[in-house]
């Protein structure tokens, strides 16, 4: 039984009224209650367990990477629009009180803030790749993180939030390699997202890539099927909800990180994504606010 | 300068070819000869500024920049007659 109709407003509201998010008066920037974090660390969790047989490496990193790394990356390049990149000030302190002056006074000051060395992470996979520069072994390498990620896509669309979490799992190897792990996933995830009685189905996706050029090389991925998403209905029957997603990059970031399958060729890349917020999010809407509440079978799954 | 030849010279300077566009046949596969989705965009945005047109969307696949020919035909059929 959903939580409410499929409409951004009123499902934002019920969230709201449970308590199970804070909103910040930026939209797309919330805070978590205990509960909603809870159904975030179990869905997490079953997972891992999902995976547990797979040997990924595990690696953890900040919200923070390099710039270079994103710009070596050719993320500008698709993404602009979404990039986030830290600034601070780097000025005296009499800079530093005209810089206080603006603000008091309602002028803008990003001028008087320069270019740090650090973005704000865009995918969780961006700083595992340079993890396999090199030659991979014979079965290839798989490494897993979770990591906020930033996105700047302000929305009063409650599921598009512009800091949100991803489980990711990232695959490097030979192209049939990557593209059985990525098909073999796609299965898996929907299975377990059936489990928790969703109402999910898997569609061709591409990424919203920025401008003219974006639209063609939003073609180009779709014709190539470089990109799945996981969909589920939480505020529209018709425009569902992508809650995981799965990557087929060829040589893109094998190229840039100078990673190399075991017999010397250019190695291939994919990763996956769970997007938790989302994901918790779906579940409220499909089961209702409550997780007490939720059918036995969901609960099972998420806390065994 | 012809139309083929305009394409050649613009597809050696934006195509990241791994061969050389003035040589390449004109059925070539350009994306087997190392064109990456991205340089096939910069390839089409110069195109559009060196031509004067504009590529709708329903042009901006794949198959229309696959090779000297496919794109010549797409040119010509954008060019103002």
């Amino acid at each position: 039984m959903p939580a409410t109709a499929y409409d951004a407003a009123a499902f934002a509201e019920g969230l709201r009224r449970h308590g199970l998010v804070v909103p910040s008066g930026v939209r797309g920037v919330i805070g978590r209650s205990a509960v909603f974090e809870g159904v975030v660390t179990a869905f997490d969790a079953a997972v891992r367990r999902l995976a547990r047989d797979d040997g990924a490496e595990e690696v953890h990193f900040p919200p923070t990477l390099p710039r270079a790394l994103v710009e070596r990356t050719g993320y500008m390049e698709s993404f602009p629009q979404l990039a986030g990149a830290v600034h601070s000030f780097f000025g005296s302190e009499l800079e530093a009180r005209a810089l206080c002056a603006c603000i008091h006074a309602g002028e803008p000051w990003s001028d008087r803030l320069g270019m740090t060395d650090v973005m704000l992470t865009p995918a969780v996979c961006y700083p595992v790749y340079p993890t396999f520069a090199g030659t991979l072994p014979h079965e290839g390498r798989l490494a897993t993180s979770l990591g906020w990620v930033f996105r700047h896509e302000p929305s009063d669309e409650p599921t598009r939030l512009q800091s949100f979490r991803m489980r990711e799992y990232i695959r490097a190897g030979t192209p049939d390699q990557v593209v059985a792990w990525r098909n073999d996933w796609l299965e898996r995830a929907l299975g377990l997202l059936r489990a928790l009685e969703l109402p999910v189905r898997s569609d061709i996706a591409n990424d919203p890539f920025f401008g003219k050029g974006g639209r063609m090389l939003a073609v180009n991925q779709r014709e190539q099927q470089l990109k799945f998403e996981v969909l589920v209905p939480v505020i529209s029957e018709e425009a569902p909800t992508a809650i995981c997603s799965f990557n087929w990059h060829q040589d893109k970031f094998a190229t840039v990180f100078g990673i190399h399958a075991a017999d010397g060729a250019i190695a291939n890349t994919a990763c996956l994504g769970f997007g938790l917020e989302r994901i918790a999010m779906a579940l409220f809407q499909a089961h209702g606010f409550d997780p007490a509440q939720w059918p036995a079978a969901v609960r099972d799954v998420l806390w065994p | 300068m012809s139309t083929t030849q305009r394409i050649r010279t613009i597809l050696a300077e934006h195509g990241r070819l791994d061969a050389d566009a003035s040589a390449l046949d004109e059925n070539a596969d350009l994306y087997q000869a190392g064109m990456t989705s991205h340089a096939s965009v910069n390839v089409m945005l110069a195109l559009e500024g060196a031509f004067d047109i504009e590529f709708p969307d329903h042009l901006l696949k794949r198959s229309v920049f696959e090779s000297i020919a496919a794109i010549r035909d797409a040119v010509d059929s954008l060019a103002p007659q």
